[in-house]
């Protein structure tokens, strides 16, 4: 099993989540964040000071899946939430040790 | 002998409610512009002065104010007639009662300390600023509003025009905003950290609300209900030419029309024309409006030239605007708007701007070096700033202990 955490534009959440659907995956967890890479920020400007405000608004999907879908969902992921320009976020996946279902005790791929 | 007239009585019942109504309204503004965590101690220092400062006006304030003074001293403050609002029931001012004078003026001495808070924003002790506030009011709020307003003081005779509170009001809060914002010292965060008003929204529902109320503050200071009164109303509502003006000159340098700048705009413009209101034309409202707006926008950059954290810009709004007002009313004002005014420059008395400088001057003077020595005996006493933990946690926790907000 894999965990694939996704940073990712605020209004993409959708098309993602209907990529990941269209492909089998059930289930994610998205919660805002904010950051920076290579996007810059923006100024904002409060009665004639600026403020230049580094960290951009994202959010932050985690969806865990079996090996053999890895693949797929980076894809999925990739697809629906590219707009071709500076900021539209990267991608990481990790080795996931192990998935518990609480409600049935059910382990492994089983309880995804 | 005047007698009492019941339309006089009656608007000026309403002003007094309007001129009340802009403290939370300042509350509003004010606190829209603070840190989230200082929303509730930013409101408190204006929400809390309608309390004190009404306690202490009717105990001496406006005694001392409005009181005919004695002998040489009833130059520059009145007496103890009518300490407690004794003696005040069953008289008469002009066509109004007398309580409803008393109580329409009061309204000014509260908004008026209230003013002041937005230098002492997000870092002054709760009780330091109470200590404050009440020797402000007694000490420097009432001699000053009886050297202008009342007819044995020194600037009243002297004839220096100022019809609603330019050098009362707004020259004199600005000036002790200028004290505090010296003897405070600057946030800790400012400039390291995003000082970011939190909720501008309630800021311009706030600046409304002053904008509303300022028809009492200004159309009230006719004390009847009157053609000058008209006149003072149309000429208040015009001056918020400053709007327009503040937004252009701030597209032209600082690129876009900011709401926040409107709404300051807006703001200057009205203290702009408080001390012409009952006095000009109202082309010259427009003027006024225009010329405030444009000179408070570039006034918000003098606190960074000078390295004080006037942090809501009392001295770059109410300092700037206010002075050029009470000049600006020196300018253009009119007897034949106001028969119990003067002529100023544009009406061949040039001589009514060194009159109307002279009232700026003695307005910073008195309330800057009073305000310093009180906050330095304060210093002294309790000191005036909060630590450096309570100010990271913020004020409203830690002086208050309540949230703002509390999203669950």
């Amino acid at each position: 099993m894999k965990k694939i955490e996704a940073i990712i534009r605020p209004h993409k959440l959708d098309d993602v989540k209907e990529a990941l659907s269209a492909i089998g995956i059930q289930g994610m967890t998205a919660y805002e964040v904010r950051g920076f890479g290579r996007q810059k920020g923006h100024t904002e400007i409060y009665r004639g000071a600026e403020y230049t405000v580094d960290f951009v608004p994202k959010l932050k999907i985690e969806v865990v899946v079996d090996d053999d879908q890895v693949d797929g969902a980076e894809h999925a992921i990739m697809m629906a939430a590219r707009s071709d320009k500076i900021g539209d976020g990267k991608i990481f996946t990790y080795d996931a040790l192990s998935a518990v279902r609480i409600r049935t005790g059910e382990r492994g791929p089983e309880a995804l | 002998m005047p007698e009492l007239n019941t339309g006089d009585t009656a608007w000026m019942l309403a002003s007094a409610a309007l001129v009340l109504f802009m403290t939370p309204g300042l509350a509003a503004f004010y606190s829209g512009m603070v840190r989230k965590k200082n929303v509730l101690s930013t409101t408190m220092h204006s929400f809390f002065a309608m309390g004190l400062v009404s306690v202490i006006w009717a105990l001496v304030g406006f005694t001392l104010a409005f009181g005919e003074g004695t002998g040489s001293l009833s130059a520059f403050i009145g007496d103890f007639s009518m300490t407690g609002l004794m003696n005040v029931n069953g008289e008469l001012f002009g066509t109004i009662p007398l309580s409803v004078f008393a109580m329409y003026q009061g309204m000014f001495a509260i908004i008026t300390v209230a003013l002041i808070t937005g230098a002492i924003a997000e870092r002054m002790k709760f009780r330091a600023y109470v200590i404050f506030a009440t020797l402000w009011a007694i000490f420097v709020y009432s001699p000053l509003a009886h050297w202008v307003w009342q007819t044995n003081g020194w600037l009243f005779r002297l004839g220096a025009l100022d019809f609603a509170g330019g050098t009362v009001v707004h020259i004199s809060s600005a000036a002790a905003a200028l004290a505090a914002a010296i003897m405070l010292g600057k946030r800790r965060d400012l400039g390291t950290d995003q000082i970011h008003p939190h909720n501008l929204p309630m800021t311009v529902l706030g600046a409304g609300i002053l904008w509303f109320g300022w028809f009492g503050f200004n159309a009230g200071s006719a004390l009847a209900a009157n053609g000058l009164a008209g006149s003072a109303f149309m000429n208040t509502h015009l001056a918020a030419a400053a709007l327009l003006a503040w937004t252009l000159v701030e597209t032209m340098h600082a690129g876009k029309p900011t709401v926040l700048g409107a709404a300051s705009g807006a703001v200057a413009g009205l203290v702009g024309v408080t001390p012409a209101a009952g006095y000009v034309e109202p082309w010259a409202a427009i003027v006024i409006g225009l010329v405030v707006g444009v000179a408070c926008y570039f006034g918000l950059f003098i606190k960074g030239k000078f390295g004080f954290d006037d942090a809501l810009d009392v001295v770059g709004i109410h300092g700037v605007g206010g002075t050029l007002g009470a000049l600006l009313t020196g300018v253009f004002a009119t007897t034949t708007i106001n028969e119990a005014g003067r002529n100023g420059l544009l009406y061949g008395n040039p001589s009514q701007i060194v009159l109307q400088l002279v009232g700026i001057v003695a307005a910073w003077a008195f309330s800057f070096v009073l305000s310093i020595i009180f906050l330095k005996v304060i210093d002294m006493v309790m000191g005036l700033r909060v630590s450096d933990e309570v100010e990271s946690r913020g004020l409203d926790i830690s002086e208050h202990a309540e949230e703002g907000y509390i999203f669950e």
